[in-house]
């Protein structure tokens, strides 16, 4: 029971993954000023944001439902928690896998999509609710290939837990690169990641050109930081599930700390680059990006891993 | 003590024009820019009011734009500083003792920091930030 609350509040969980998403979101900042040939925020910045808002007075505009309000952040913040904590734990000890864990994990992912839905639906701002809709759009379009996606190296090894997939990748080599159907998924799902993480050119819910931040726009104090940490840390926990099902996992012995920490921040890089080098796209644009190409691309690849590719 | 800390190291700002000639506002626009690069203080342009910190105001106060200015003020979570950007926003610069004029910002809002000018150069505005936050 006290290990188990450990796990939640620490070390794969909470604190853990916060820490290790604020130095993501540092290494996000400090990559896109190196682009636009900035100097860029210093390592503490994100940390320093953080108690900033939570130093800030909460505003609940009259217009907003109080409960939903302020209670979506907390929503996100707990989802984004629990996959994190799921994933480390089966990648430290894939022993402990269950049967259809991913099935959970897919669902958690949505969490902080829905927390975003829901608070920006209870802001009473017509921007925010404009918002919502836009997300509630975005997940629409790609959850269908992201889902197919990450089921396809599952079907190669014919096994739906996330230990299995692991110790196969132990024993056999990473997935990506050992079998066709898992790299055409792993494009799939890298981009699906790309607007699960909401960033550009899937920046569409918060495009602050246009609809200045979307949903958050009455969000202030500390449930804009918990929105804002909850973010940072799908920065740091999506790519560990692609990771987990694509790239070999994540291992803590001996030299493969490094090449784990290596893995991740090449992939945290490319996303980098892919927010930096794209403009926006326009939601229906999206939805049919998602729909028409990148769904036949996932079923080719599922279909490759069902003839055993 | 801490939260003062914080708020030295990270100061979100929100660019509020009333009526004033763009000038400011492009100039403001400037200090964003690679050349000077204000992220490096941890200093970010916010779109919503109720993300930021500090107001940059730019141009002296229309009678249109008066009510909105309060509002927009009302709207923002404390701490709040003002710091008034450009002449207009100072004195009400050549605009002073126009028949739709209400005033320089003082008169309306709590000002903590004043940048002069025509438009005040990036450096100016770096500068003013910097007197505000040893002043805090």
């Amino acid at each position: 029971m006290l290990a188990n609350i450990f796990y939640f509040i620490v070390f794969p969980g909470f604190l853990f993954t916060a820490v290790i998403g604020l130095l993501a979101s540092w290494v996000d900042r400090k990559v896109t000023a190196r682009i636009q040939w900035r100097v860029g925020p210093p390592w503490y910045q994100n940390f320093v944001d953080f108690f900033k808002l939570l130093g800030k007075e909460t505003i609940v505009p009259k217009a907003a439902k109080k409960t939903g309000f302020l209670l979506a952040p907390l929503i996100g913040l707990i989802g984004v928690t629990l996959v994190s904590l799921i994933l480390w734990r089966m990648n430290l000890e894939p022993n402990i896998s269950f049967m259809g864990d991913v099935i959970v994990l897919i669902y958690l992912c949505m969490l902080p999509s829905l927390a975003i839905i829901i608070g920006g639906s209870a802001s009473g701002n017509p921007l925010a609710a404009l918002g919502a809709s836009r997300e509630m759009k975005l997940v629409l379009a790609d959850e269908l290939p992201f889902i197919i996606a990450i089921f396809t190296p599952l079907v190669r090894i014919a096994s739906i837990r996330i230990g299995s997939i692991v110790l196969y990748q132990q024993a056999n080599g990473m997935m990506l690169t050992h079998h066709l159907s898992s790299f055409i998924a792993f494009i799939v799902a890298f981009l699906c990641m790309q607007a699960k993480l909401t960033l550009a050119p899937f920046d569409i819910p918060e495009a602050e050109q246009e609809i200045m931040a979307g949903p958050f726009i009455e969000y202030s104090g500390p449930p804009l930081a918990i929105f804002k940490l909850t973010r940072s840390m799908m920065l740091f926990t999506m790519p560990v599930f692609l990771i987990t099902m694509f790239l070999g996992g994540l291992r803590f012995e001996g030299w493969s700390i490094l090449w784990s920490i290596v893995k991740y921040l090449l992939i945290l890089v490319l996303i980098i680059l892919v927010k930096n080098t794209n403009p926006r796209l326009r939601i229906d644009q999206s939805l049919r990006f998602f729909w028409l190409r990148l769904f036949p691309l996932a079923l080719i690849g599922f279909v490759l891993a069902l003839l055993g590719l | 003590m801490s939260k003062l800390w914080a708020l030295k190291k990270s100061i979100w700002v929100f660019h509020l024009c009333s009526g004033s000639c763009n000038n400011c506002d492009i100039e403001i626009l400037d200090c964003l820019t690679p050349k000077f690069d204000l992220e490096r203080f941890g200093i970010i342009l916010t779109g919503s009011i109720r993300h930021a910190d500090v107001i940059l105001a730019s141009g002296a106060i229309t009678r249109k734009a008066l009510p909105r200015i309060k509002r927009v003020y009302e709207q923002m979570p404390s701490p709040k500083i003002v710091i008034a950007i450009g002449g207009c926003a100072c004195s009400c610069g050549i605009f002073a003792g126009s028949y739709n004029i209400v005033g320089p910002f003082d008169k309306v809002l709590p000002v903590t920091a004043y940048v002069p000018g025509c438009p005040p150069k990036p450096e100016a505005m770096i500068d003013g930030v910097v007197k505000v936050i040893n002043s805090l």
